[in-house]
């Protein structure tokens, strides 16, 4: 079995992020950028999958320019077989990219995509979803627990009354939350390794693959700022003071 | 931990360099310039190359133009032809604009973000197939049997607060190479290790160092005015303390400023960081930042001892180059320049014989050790103080060093006075208003990171003397001097039958570290010792 991985570049979770002044976007300059965190533990459980004998193949996969060259090698440093970027430097919605990543699995046949359950930078949490749509195969998200057992994964997700536990048939997209695994870290002679890994680049048009803007953004801000609170001797004050803003 | 171990694995290379500053970045660049089939690995201790720096910087070209002649063309990010230079002299409330001293002049000369030069340095230096490896720190030296230097030891990942291995462990390899050369920077703590274990400090004076604190800040439009050169002396310092601020205008809205001051000052209820932000609320600074915002900032050390305080610069298979042997021009704060400089010549060095003998002799003969020469009493003449200091550095200045007189450095360490026999000092310190509230609110645009639970960094070899002599003698002078706020004393108050005692002990809040090495150098005991946290920690520094 293959399993694919998607993995996306994004500004480092210890960045403090700048709003441009013109509104337009984020500051990346001089900005440190990593593997989206939760990628990372899809990654890391691919790993795991293979290194128990259920997989033979793991494969990341990256849309982005060349720059994303970098997290691809760190997937393949990690542990991954090998990597394939769909290169690109169109503004990258959801839907585009589950429409190239169906491509890839249309290609690839893997038996398992893991993903992310949403990136640090948009918050979308949608691309898995649609994957499995347009892929016509089950899907589970928030993946906290993963096992396999012949053509069906249980998956132990994370909801808000608590845990649930589900069973899918094979193939299937499952995205991963927080607490399914903690990353390893790579080793030295690993990233030597990683160099010598295939790492293919594929461009979205060769993939047939278009990018729709359905979604504009009109533009960015930073939150507001918290003004200064003052403090009120008692509780007939707080009333007050609520009333006197119109609060209550 | 270490029982349990298996043997590590090993790489192995021709020359391994530690530290991707501009000195081990201009070695491992000029190395393959030389010998492109030499085997080079460069490794660093930050999550990503230049993240671990911090400088002004206003730097001399030259030393670039000779590595990389083309580097105009295409030059770093952030790289400003300095206009004009302003130094002035501050009173609390004045400032009086001084003739700018030749060392100080800037003609010709870029601001840039010496973070972002490294960062484009790296990959050009790739590009000629050296290895580097960010995110892996050098936690141990190698040696070969016959004691000699054999490479370095990678820190393990994975071990938690107690020593003991994590799910995530990994243990660290060790990288052998006949040829290892320590490009630590300022205060480098496997540098410090070797400058022990050789006794290579035997015959120079102690090393002398200062604090640097910087702030990046995106001003308010029309404030900024590209390629101007702020230097001021004097105010908030007393006249005993050597040190002084500086205003780089960049591009984009952007100034960096930041604060210089010498760690041989006496007060131990001195606070550097409190000083920096002083300074920024001086009447003639102050207008200049309202209304902006803070972009990043942290705090390192400066390495100030030059040419008397120069270690001898190799030992059986090692050499060290740039701020970790000390080649900082002080007068001038510049050190990049001589860093990239000392960088090719070891380079050069190790080309032509393939061993660390005769770097020592080939240094001290080369125009990088002329220009300390020239300067060398400028910063001991401060110890008496800054107008007879001024007196010093005006006459070496004249005399461009030639007097046949040199004067010595002591140990920032033993400068502190005790309590009992401090005069009482008067700090008429303004209440503030501009960003950062304190030293918390500054760590947070350090952007640094460290697991909380690995081992905790920065070891106190003898805990007692903290509670005991220390607050006696200097009132817990960590608990100011760190920029950070890693070092609280805290008071347990245990009730018991009968009454209730409270008893103090040191907090570390190692994970606020930004790795400036201030503790290592100043705590008057030298107990408090600097060692390399997991790989990837410390500061996310951006464009400092
Ligand atoms: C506030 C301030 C202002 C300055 N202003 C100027 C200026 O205007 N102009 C100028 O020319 N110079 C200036 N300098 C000096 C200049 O920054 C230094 O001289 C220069 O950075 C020295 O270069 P280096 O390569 O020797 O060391 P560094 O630049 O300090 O680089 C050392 C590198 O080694 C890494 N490292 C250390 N130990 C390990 C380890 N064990 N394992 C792995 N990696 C490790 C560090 O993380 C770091 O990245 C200033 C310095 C300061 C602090
Ligand atoms: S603990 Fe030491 S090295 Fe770390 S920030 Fe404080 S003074 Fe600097």
């Amino acid at each position: 079995m293959k399993i694919l991985v998607g993995i996306k570049r994004v500004v480092d979770y210890n960045v403090r992020i700048r709003v441009r002044s013109d509104g337009s976007g984020i500051d990346t300059d001089g900005v440190k950028m990593s593997i989206n965190p939760f990628d990372e533990i899809a990654l890391e459980e691919a790993l795991r999958i293979r290194e128990a004998g259920l997989a033979e193949e793991v494969i990341v996969v990256s849309l982005g320019g060349n720059e994303c060259q970098q997290q691809l090698r760190t997937g393949l440093a990690m542990g991954a077989d090998r990597a394939i970027q769909i290169d690109t430097d169109a503004d990258l919605q959801p839907l585009t990219i589950a429409r190239a990543f169906f491509k890839i699995v249309e290609k690839e046949q893997p038996g398992l995509v893991l993903m992310g359950k949403q990136a640090i930078d948009g918050d979308n949490s949608q691309t898995g979803q649609m994957l499995a749509a347009l892929w016509d195969r089950p899907q589970a998200t928030f993946a906290s627990g993963l096992s396999l057992s012949g053509n069906t994964a249980t998956v132990v997700r994370e909801v808000d009354a608590g845990l649930e536990t589900i069973e899918v048939d094979l193939p299937a997209v499952v995205s991963v939350d927080l607490r399914l695994n903690e990353p390893r870290f790579v080793k030295l002679p690993d990233i030597m390794k990683a160099k010598r890994k295939p790492l293919d680049v594929i461009s979205m048009d060769d993939l047939g693959v278009t990018a729709e803007n359905d979604l504009k953004v009109s533009h960015y801000a930073p939150p507001p700022k918290r003004e200064k609170g003052i403090m009120v001797e008692d509780a007939a004050q707080l009333v007050a003071e609520l009333r006197n803003r119109g609060l209550v | 931990m270490s029982e349990t171990a298996t043997e590590r694995e090993i790489m192995e290379y021709d020359v391994i360099i530690v530290g991707a500053g501009p000195a081990g970045l201009a070695c491992a660049i000029r190395l393959k310039q030389l010998k492109p089939d030499l085997m080079v690995a460069v490794i660093e201790k930050s999550a990503e190359i230049g993240a671990h720096i911090l400088s002004g910087a206003v730097i001399e070209p030259a030393a670039l133009d000779e590595l990389l002649p083309a580097w105009r063309e295409s030059p770093p990010p952030i790289c400003i032809p300095v206009e004009r230079d302003e130094i002035a002299l501050l009173t609390a409330t004045s400032k009086r604009k001084l003739p700018t001293p030749p060392q100080q002049k800037n003609h010709g000369n870029f601001i840039v973000s010496l973070g972002a030069l490294c960062a484009w340095m790296a990959p050009q230096a790739e590009a000629l197939g050296v290895d580097i490896f960010p995110g892996y720190a050098a936690a141990g030296v190698h040696y070969l049997q016959n004691g000699a230097v054999g490479g370095v030891i990678i820190g393990d990942m994975g071990v938690d607060r107690q020593g003991n291995p994590k799910d995530t462990y990994m243990q660290g390899i060790e990288i052998h190479a006949p040829l290892t050369v320590m490009a630590e920077g300022c205060r480098g703590h496997l540098s410090k290790q070797l400058i022990t274990k050789f006794k290579l400090d035997a015959d120079s004076d102690p090393q002398a160092y200062g604090i640097g604190i910087k702030e990046l800040w995106q001003v308010a439009p029309g404030k900024c005015k590209p390629g101007l050169v702020q230097h001021s002396i004097g105010w908030p310092l007393d006249t005993k303390t050597y040190g002084g601020s500086f205003i780089y205008h960049m591009d984009k809205d952007r100034v960096a400023v930041g604060f210089v001051c010498a760690l041989d000052y006496s007060d131990p209820e001195f606070s550097p960081f409190e000083a920096f932000q002083q300074f920024k609320h001086h009447p003639s600074v102050k207008p200049l930042f309202e209304g902006g915002e803070i972009l990043s900032g942290g705090a390192r050390t400066i390495i100030e001892g030059g040419a008397q305080s120069l270690p001898k610069v190799e030992m059986p298979g090692a050499l060290l180059i740039g701020d970790a042997a000390g080649l900082l021009n002080l007068p001038k704060i510049k050190g990049t320049h001589q860093a990239i400089r000392s960088g090719m010549l070891a380079a050069s060095h190790i080309a032509e014989g393939s061993t660390a003998e005769g770097f020592d002799e080939t240094l001290r003969a080369s125009p990088i050790m002329k220009e300390l020469h020239k300067v060398r009493n400028i910063r001991p003449g401060f110890n008496k103080g800054l107008w007879r200091g001024l007196i010093t550095a005006a006459i070496e200045t004249v005399t461009v060093g030639k007097l046949p007189r040199t004067l010595h450095n002591h140990a920032d360490y033993s400068s502190l006075t005790k309590l009992q026999d401090m005069e009482p000092v008067d700090r008429p310190w303004v209440k503030r208003s501009l960003a950062p509230r304190d030293r918390l609110a500054s760590v947070y645009f350090a952007a640094t990171d460290h697991d909380e639970d690995q081992l905790v960094h920065l070891q106190i070899l003898e805990p007692d003397v903290c509670i005991t002599r220390c607050g006696e003698e200097y009132g817990h002078p960590c608990t100011r001097f760190c920029p950070a706020n890693v070092y609280e004393m805290v008071t347990d108050q245990m009730t018991e039958e009968g009454g209730s005692t409270a008893n103090q002990h040191l907090q570390i809040n190692a994970a606020n570290c930004v790795h400036c090495k201030t503790c290592d150098i100043k705590d008057p005991y030298q107990i408090i010792n600097w060692v390399t946290p997991e790989g990837g920690s410390g500061p996310n520094y951006q464009n400092l």
